[in-house]
């Protein structure tokens, strides 16, 4: 008889059971609603074991490459470990920090132990004083730091404390992956539309030298939207990516003129300048990050103009409610 | 009526329409405002939930949970000629996929069916 691990404990699974009406009659607290796989509220991860393909009908590549399951669809044959995505933490240590502007702090973290990503994801960060905060993660799964841009908030509690109080050996927690937003590498000729505001870069960073790194063939467009030229970062290291792989672009934009950049820029609203630059959006895949207001115009746009929603991956980056 | 889902195509079915149909009423003025500030990933998934019990296929949705889940609305305003709007372009969405008129129906009588729970009555 199988068993099923969930938050240190062992249940057993009764024959022709799913994991949800297990966990159910056991009495643990788990969020369900159709009970059909259809609503997806029942998602867990699969942290041993492999989810039948019943168990991830319909969901997004990017949550079955991770385990993700709908837990009323799966009845395990073989003893399997299972957790929701709230539940994988993490020890690390602060290695190092640089700043990429006047607003965005480069922060580097070394996991205790080996944490497994794809670049475009993210972390919740927490202090040692419990205070919790998301980060996109910017590095590859490859490189040994994890690299995380924090946008400098004026009083803001754990960009300040990065900023001003934290230094290398600060021991820190984690929790994570999460996050659908990453590269696959099924399709290599399609043609990838990057666009981010603000940190919003971080994950397309990400995405954009890991797809390059996997042999992408299809065009990758970046557009990084900013109010002005302060709001820029990575500047050169882009431009020098572009300059290195012909498959990528890189365009940045801005809400408002600026006279002072040594470099072109497109001067107007992001969503507007995108639309006006892809007439033709079929066949493409989208990553929006940032801004929740633009992502979320952006996407509805995207899905309006004929790209399914299967190919549009978004990261509305939600502010920390003030406390 | 059971051998509705089967008729229309099943899952695949729902998978081909549930683009098409968002996609119309995120256009449609009447009630595309009801949509507006949802995720639309989540959004989705519930279209496809409520086109799969529309469609006859497997559900466990109960008149509770339609109430529960369209209350909100209901505050906001919403009533017969939304829901009338809904259906409309649910029927729209199965003619453009070539679903026979008497197909179609079928699945308007069984989301009229919800009318009532769903506008809390």
């Amino acid at each position: 008889m199988p068993t099923i691990s969930y938050k240190d404990h062992s249940f057993s699974l009764e024959a022709n059971e799913t994991v949800l009406d297990c966990l159910l009659r056991e009495g643990q607290s788990v969020s369900y609603s159709c009970r059909t796989g259809v609503c997806q509220s029942c998602l867990m991860k699969a942290a041993q074991g492999t989810p039948s393909a019943e168990a991830q009908a319909g969901l997004r590549d990017t949550l079955k490459l991770q385990g993700y399951f709908m837990a009323c669809k799966w009845k395990p044959a073989d003893n399997v470990t299972v957790c929701g995505a709230e539940d994988l933490t993490f020890q690390a240590t602060l290695v190092g920090k640089e700043l990429l502007s006047e607003t965005v702090l480069k922060v580097l973290l070394q996991s205790n132990s080996p944490f497994s990503y794809q670049s475009g994801q993210y972390l919740t960060l927490i202090r040692p004083d419990g205070l919790a905060r998301s980060y996109s993660i910017a590095s590859l799964p490859r490189e040994s730091m994890i690299e995380l841009h924090v946008r400098i908030i004026p009083n803001g509690q754990m960009s300040s404390w990065l900023l001003d109080e934290a230094q290398p050996g600060t021991p820190l927690t984690f929790r994570g992956p999460f996050g659908t937003c990453f590269y696959l590498p099924d399709r290599p000729e399609q043609p990838l539309l990057l666009v981010g505001t603000g940190t919003g870069l971080a994950p397309l960073y990400g995405i954009a030298r890991d797809a390059l790194t996997q042999n992408h063939k299809g065009p990758i467009w970046l557009f990084h939207g900013a109010l002005t030229g302060k709001g820029l970062y990575l500047v050169n290291q882009l431009r020098e990516l572009a300059a290195r792989f012909p498959q990528f672009q890189y365009q940045p934009t801005l809400l408002h003129e600026d006279e002072q950049l040594e470099y072109p820029v497109l001067t107007g609203s992001l969503d507007t300048i995108v639309m006006s630059q892809f007439p033709q959006l079929k066949s493409m895949r989208a990553f929006l990050c940032g801004d929740p207001d633009i992502v979320n115009r952006l996407r509805k746009k995207f899905f309006l103009a004929g790209l399914s929603l299967r190919d549009i991956y978004a990261d509305a980056f939600v502010p920390s409610s003030p406390t | 009526m059971s051998n509705l889902y089967q008729e229309l195509g099943g899952q695949a079915a729902v998978d081909a329409a549930v683009e098409l149909f968002y996609r119309k009423v995120l256009v449609d003025d009447r009630i595309s405002h009801f949509f507006d500030g949802v995720d639309m990933d989540h959004q989705i998934a519930k279209q496809k939930a409520f086109l799969t019990m529309a469609f006859g296929g497997p559900h466990n949705y109960s008149g509770l949970d339609m109430r529960k889940g369209h209350a909100h609305l209901v505050e906001r305003g919403l009533n017969d000629t939304h829901f009338d709007a809904v259906v409309e372009n649910l029927g729209a969405t199965l003619t453009e996929l070539g679903v026979s008129q008497e197909l179609i129906n079928q699945v308007a009588a069984i989301a009229e069916s919800t009318r009532a729970d769903v506008l809390s009555r």
